[in-house]
């Protein structure tokens, strides 16, 4: 089935996917890993173990109270040597737990698939795993899977869009987990009473579109659109139009328009959790950019070094500049190789000296490019003059929170502008409440 | 000819007249009382504007002063000559202040902090703040990109080896660099106060002396030094009461990272 919807604006980026050919390599346990307390959008989670306890397979080992959050496991056996700390992005540091692995790969008592036998033991079950949004926002996907009282939910997307480029951690496991994605999707059609299901694909991954268009003939509840190669087409709101031709309003979630969007390879999990009850402590991850030796699709420990695993993936071809942790898009970048990987990360992006030359801005031309192309329908050359201004009451005014920060504005800026930098201190601006004048 | 322009003429001043005579009646029923103390007390403040007060502008605040609700040693601008300018207004006796000045609590300059990233994008502190807390060693010190020398309305900050530092003479203490930094390093003390602790760091020892050479690492060296028990490590840092202290300079003397120093213009 063809895509009958087309957002506005975006753009169409080079695709770049070196590693769509690369199977996923198993990474063997590395000696020592660091397990953050946090992987998600909420509150951080509280180290359960001690310095010098056993852990095994599976066990959990951080978890947090609060409503949006989602319990941390370890994915080997081994000592836990010390409680440290992980500097993230945002300036937050986050306990850690760092494990001394034994290899012997000991699985703990309490891995054992979960009865379910109510839409609340599922959702309880989905909480117990760990799971977290597998796209790249890393939202706790028990709140996303439980609608509040009053809300139907009708569709169920699948998100295989991946419009992202270099990364194809997606498209690999939509060619090598199909049925689990097709079990996965019939389970939670079950618990949920949903009964529409369309799984979206960009149509720049033909073999992908193939193996699940006859996965999906299986049901004639499930449907499979291919989308036009645009991005950001895999951006929840814009798949949400393109799939259904609904418009989640600002500040709302896709609940409120009766959606419930999950990533493939969080479908996928949800599968095989439910068959083996292991909870989510692996990560398939693409290793790409100029800097690396051979672009390739690795299934790691969540905890794992960064450094390891391009080690393993075959290592560096010259000196990286730039790292991300990502899609070129909107990937963070990170200087300091001894960081984690986390469980929503899809990607790491080595490039090299030439990938990351980053020109200085220029003043703005008020060409309006960046209106054109923003998804949201926002004016960001005005969210850049009135971040340097502080002038919060206008940047409310345009609606600056609806930015969904895809960086296709600073893409197309012929000027150089670093609008999304500047969009997230508007943001933060706001957030504050122009206190800081 | 001449007729109509005559009783264009009269009609005109008619009119005139009959207006100015509402026009005063109207002065003196529907007059506004105001203050003339307000107008008074205004006409000494410095009318810079700059909100260190408390209150919006000068007019507020001479309304308030004017009522009695503020004090008169709020407007830090004007220094004590406007307080006893306007001790004599409105009648009170003038008190002595001492005058105070912002400082900038680190002396992480280039040399003695490292840079974990190269950062290229919107320079300003805020924003290299909001990545992996600045690109400096030190998640406390100065990032040098001068949001406070883009706040100060009175050339009073310059940005030296990626240190700012304040022109003592300059600053008028209207706080608004201390507004300005994200890192909170920017503090108002009294001008007499020679001797600081140039530093924010409240994390230990070694993680300190990783990030900077001339970071507090709280060895408490200086508290036993202090004869008038004015310097105390607290939290991992040594902090000075201003109302204690003597610029005795003991301290100074004994600090082993020579985080303690004495500022000079």
């Amino acid at each position: 089935m063809k895509q009958y919807k087309y957002f506005k604006g975006g753009v169409k980026v080079p695709h770049y996917k070196n590693s769509e050919n690369a199977e996923t390599k198993i990474m063997p346990i590395p000696d020592i890993i660091e397990i953050p307390m946090l992987h998600h959008i909420g509150a951080p989670c509280v180290p359960l173990v001690k310095v010098g306890d056993y852990v095994m397979v599976g066990q959990k080992i951080g978890d947090s109270d609060k409503f949006i959050s989602s319990p941390v496991h370890t994915g080997v056996s081994g000592t836990v040597k010390k409680i440290s700390s992980v500097l993230f992005p945002n300036g937050m540091n986050v306990q850690s737990v760092v494990i001394e692995t034994d290899k012997k790969q000991e699985i703990h008592p309490d891995v054992k698939p979960p009865v379910i036998e109510s839409r609340e033991d599922f959702i309880k079950a989905i909480r117990e795993s760990g799971l977290v949004g597998l796209g790249g926002a890393g939202f706790p996907t028990n709140v996303k899977l439980n609608p509040p009282p009053g809300k139907t939910v009708d569709y169920l997307l699948i998100n295989g869009a991946e419009c992202e480029p270099y990364i194809t951690s997606d498209y690999r496991e939509t060619i090598e987990n199909s049925w689990n994605i097709i079990s996965g999707i019939n389970i939670i059609m079950e618990y949920l009473e949903i009964d529409k299901v369309i799984i979206g694909v960009e149509d720049n991954k033909p073999v992908s579109v193939d193996v699940l268009t006859d996965i999906a003939k299986t049901s004639d509840k499930i449907d499979i659109m291919s989308l036009k190669s645009k991005y950001p087409q895999g951006a929840e709101k814009m798949l949400i139009y393109a799939l259904t031709g609904r418009i989640v309003p600002a500040g709302k979630l896709p609940l409120d328009v009766g959606v419930i969007v999950l990533n493939v390879a969080s479908v996928s999990f949800i599968a095989e959790y439910i068959k083996t009850g292991m909870p989510l402590t692996k990560k398939r991850i693409t290793i790409d950019g100029g800097a690396v030796n051979t672009p390739s699709n690795i299934e790691v420990f969540v905890g794992t070094y960064i450094k390891e695993a391009i080690q393993f993936s075959g290592g560096f071809k010259e000196v990286p500049k730039k790292i991300l942790m990502g899609g070129p898009m909107m990937g963070v970048s990170q200087f300091n190789l001894d960081s984690p990987i986390l469980k929503q990360n899809n990607a790491i992006l080595a490039f090299n000296e030439k990938q990351s030359i980053l020109p200085e801005q220029t003043p703005c031309i008020k060409c309006g490019r960046c209106v054109r192309a923003c998804p949201m329908n926002l004016m960001p050359v005005y969210f850049d003059i009135y971040h340097q201004y502080k002038d919060v009451e206008q940047l409310e005014k345009l609606d600056i929170m609806s930015c969904i920060e895809c960086g296709s504005c600073s893409f197309v800026c012929p000027a150089n502008r670093y609008l999304v930098q500047s969009i997230r201190n508007g943001k933060a601006l706001v957030k504050a409440g122009g206190s800081k004048k | 000819m001449l007729q109509s322009i005559l009783t264009a003429i009269a009609a005109i001043g008619i009119i005139g007249l009959l207006f100015g005579v509402a026009l005063s009646i109207a002065s003196k029923v529907f007059a506004v009382k105001t203050d003339p103390k307000i107008e008074e007390v205004r006409g000494v403040l410095p009318g810079a504007n700059c909100g260190a007060c408390g209150y919006a502008g000068c007019d507020q605040y001479a309304e308030a002063v004017a009522k009695g609700d503020a004090l008169i040693t709020l407007c830090t601008v004007g220094g004590q000559k406007v307080i006893n300018d306007l001790s004599v207004v409105m009648c009170v006796e003038a008190e002595e202040t001492t005058r105070q000045v912002a400082r900038v609590l680190c002396r992480g300059t280039f040399e003695k902090t490292e840079k974990e990233y190269a950062y290229t994008g919107i320079k300003t502190c805020t924003a290299v703040n909001a990545m992996y807390n600045g690109d400096s060693s030190c998640s406390f010190g100065c990032l040098g990109l001068g949001d406070c020398v883009n706040a100060c309305e009175y050339n009073a900050i310059n940005i030296s080896e990626g240190v700012a530092f304040i022109v003592e003479q300059n600053c008028v203490a209207c706080k608004k660099c201390v507004a300005a930094c994200p890192k909170n390093i920017i503090v108002m003390v009294p001008v007499t106060a020679r001797v600081t602790v140039a530093c924010r760091n409240t994390d230990l020892g070694k993680k300190v002396m990783d990030a900077c050479k001339v970071g507090c690492i709280a060895c408490k060296k200086c508290e036993k030094a202090c004869q008038f028990d004015a310097i105390k490590v607290n939290n991992g840092l040594a902090v000075i009461d201003y109302d204690k202290c003597t610029n005795c300079e003991d301290c100074v003397k004994v600090c082993p990272t020579k985080t303690i120093n004495i500022f000079v213009q």
